[in-house]
């Protein structure tokens, strides 16, 4: 119980992180709208290419077009990767962060190591030690569906939590 | 990779050009009329020897010249078929009337004979045939096994004096050659001539390597490998083959480019979800941090006389091409078209920033000025990106991917060029597919 409840301020807390970071690049924002660039809530939701880490543990999260913040989804899939790391202390992860083939190749290799560390965040933040944690960006160099179609795309927009002992 | 530093002396034995040529090519604008040009072949000087007549040169040498001024759009070659004179006589004393009756406005002639030192000097002479005069003629001196750059360097001598630009021909592109299935590709550095010839691998294909670029004053190039599966930028003597790590970061660096006086490297370094944009001087190793801002930023580019740098920022919430002084300070936003923008390259002219534009699913390559005003698009396609100028600014290559089917097939990366003037757009023909092209500076100036 007391857990639960700390794990939900803590997710809170993240939030209000988050939204202060949108707060800020907002006032950044000049006068021209928001481009239309698919949907923002576009993150893959199925279970194709998920593998897990542990029964239940699934090794991965997806993101919507251009974001790295944590859907509901990711955040209740790295919550069980937080209890899955603590309950194996010994055990170190990377996490690769990748984006879609639909941008630059520059811009993607940044979007994918904010994705990962986004991800990473939400361990640190469920009490994962950060020397357990690294990161990598791969940007679109390693698609995991090599289609050129949306189905595709968003099952790319991923962060995965690798064993690395 | 010894052989990469070519030694060649040029000297103009013989000036007669009078510089009122009545026939100029005017590349500013589309071109939709190229001019003329009658490219005959070559001749052997009787002292030539027997090994060296066998190699065909005196073919091959005009081939190229006319293949390269016939990419340019700006040329068009008339077939040989029609030529009337004998080379060597139209080399030493060219009739006009022979070939202004087949409509050429220009003729090219040349010779080639052998040194007492064992150099081939070949000689060419660049011909007005509308007012019959005699426009430029220039001796190239090499070793045999040069002739291919003599064939570029003479191409450059004449579309430089047609045009009144500097040409682009005497250069090479760098990129990475890419072969097997999308989902497990094998990247590797290649580096060949601007024409597509002589194609060499630089690394193996054991780790990603990305966004190889050219110093724009020697043969140096900085790129980005997951050597070791840590992400970094690296320099590379592509004559020595030696290399070094770029900075000393915990993370990844990447997104590396040349100052345009050869002497810094720009690039991004990633932490905790912030890529920021730093410089490191080549000789000093002296790190400094250029921008500071929780937003990505990325794809710096100097401006040519160093004072400015052009980026990549999401710090509107979206993509857009920035510029600031070279200290960090003065930032400014210059792209507001619909659309996301990247990857801004400033051109060699320093008036132009090409850039990748993505609007409603498509890509597109274009330039704007440097206050981000006159925005031209140039190309539109399924994807594309990452211009590179063309040491004279006329003329960008970029690559270009296609879509794939579901089971990841036909999906493949392409080197184009296109002119700044958004006409004459060409495939360059690659032994693989190829991405993240860069182009060097004129190798003769070094």
């Amino acid at each position: 119980m007391l857990r639960n409840k700390l794990n939900k301020i803590i997710l809170a807390l993240v939030m209000t992180l988050f939204l202060g970071a949108c707060a800020t690049q907002q006032k950044a924002t000049t006068p021209s709208p928001a481009p239309s660039l698919g949907s923002t809530d576009d993150a893959y939701t199925g279970t194709e290419t998920v593998k897990f880490l542990a029964d239940g543990v699934p090794d991965r999260v997806f993101f919507a077009t251009n974001k790295s913040d944590l859907t509901t989804a990711a955040s209740a899939t790295l919550a069980k990767q937080a209890t899955y790391l603590k309950a194996n202390p010994t055990l170190n992860v990377v996490l690769e962060g990748h984006a879609d083939e639909r941008g630059t190749r520059e811009y993607n290799l940044a979007l994918g190591e904010r994705r990962a560390t986004a991800a990473k965040n939400y361990l640190i933040s469920n009490g994962i030690a950060a020397n357990r944690i690294k990161v990598i960006s791969y940007g679109k160099e390693k698609p995991v569906n090599p289609a050129s179609n949306a189905l595709a795309w968003s099952q790319n927009r991923r962060a995965v939590t690798v064993k690395t002992n | 990779m010894k052989n990469y530093i070519y030694k060649i002396v040029f000297l103009f034995f013989l000036i007669t050009s009078k510089s009122f040529a009545l026939v100029t090519v005017d590349i500013t604008r589309g071109n939709l009329d190229p001019l003329p040009v009658a490219i005959s072949n070559f001749y052997f000087d009787i002292n030539i020897d027997s090994n060296l007549k066998k190699t065909n040169i005196e073919n091959k040498i005009p081939e190229i010249v006319q293949n390269n001024l016939t990419r340019s759009g700006l040329f068009f070659a008339l077939d040989k078929k029609s030529f009337i004179q004998k080379p060597e006589v139209a080399h030493n004393k060219p009739r006009f009337e022979d070939w202004s009756f087949i409509k050429a406005q220009v003729l090219v002639t040349g010779k080639i004979s052998l040194e007492k030192d064992g150099r081939l000097k070949v000689e060419f002479k660049l011909w007005d045939v509308v007012s019959a005069t005699e426009l430029s003629a220039l001796a190239f001196y090499t070793a045999p096994d040069n002739w291919r750059r003599v064939a570029h360097l003479i191409s450059d001598k004449i579309y430089e004096r047609l045009t009144g630009e500097k040409g682009y021909f005497d250069t090479r592109i760098i990129y990475v050659a890419e072969t097997g299935p999308k989902v497990n590709r094998k990247k590797r550095l290649a580096v060949m001539d601007q024409d597509g010839f002589g194609v060499k691998y630089l690394t193996l294909g054991n780790e990603i390597v990305l966004t190889p670029r050219f110093s724009p004053t020697n043969q140096l190039v900085t790129y980005m490998s997951y050597y070791k599966n840590l992400p970094r930028v690296y320099l590379l003597n592509i004559e020595t083959g030696l290399q070094d790590l770029v900075g000393d970061f915990p993370g990844m660096t990447f997104a590396p480019r040349f100052s345009s006086d050869g002497k810094k490297i720009i690039m991004s370094f990633a932490q905790e979800g912030n890529s920021d944009i730093y410089t490191m001087d080549i000789k000093t190793r002296v790190v400094e941090k250029l921008t500071d801002h929780p937003s990505i930023d990325t794809s710096p580019s100097y401006s040519p006389d160093g004072a400015q740098i052009a980026f990549n920022s999401d710090r509107s919430g979206f993509q857009q091409i920035y510029t600031m002084k070279s200290d960090g300070t003065n930032v400014k936003r210059i792209s507001f078209g619909d659309g996301l923008y990247g990857t801004p390259v400033w051109s060699p002219r320093g008036d132009l920033i090409a850039f990748t534009k993505l609007y409603r699913n498509k890509f597109y390559i274009g330039v704007m000025r440097s206050d981000g005003s006159g925005e031209r698009l140039l190309t539109e396609n399924y994807y594309q990106e990452a211009p590179s100028w063309a040491p004279n600014g006329r003329v960008l290559i970029f690559y270009r991917e296609t879509a794939s089917d579901t089971a990841g097939r036909g999906g493949g990366a392409k080197l184009w060029s296109i002119d700044l003037t958004g006409y004459n757009e060409r495939l360059i023909l690659t032994e693989t597919d190829a991405s993240d092209p860069s182009w060097s500076g004129l190798l003769s100036a070094k």
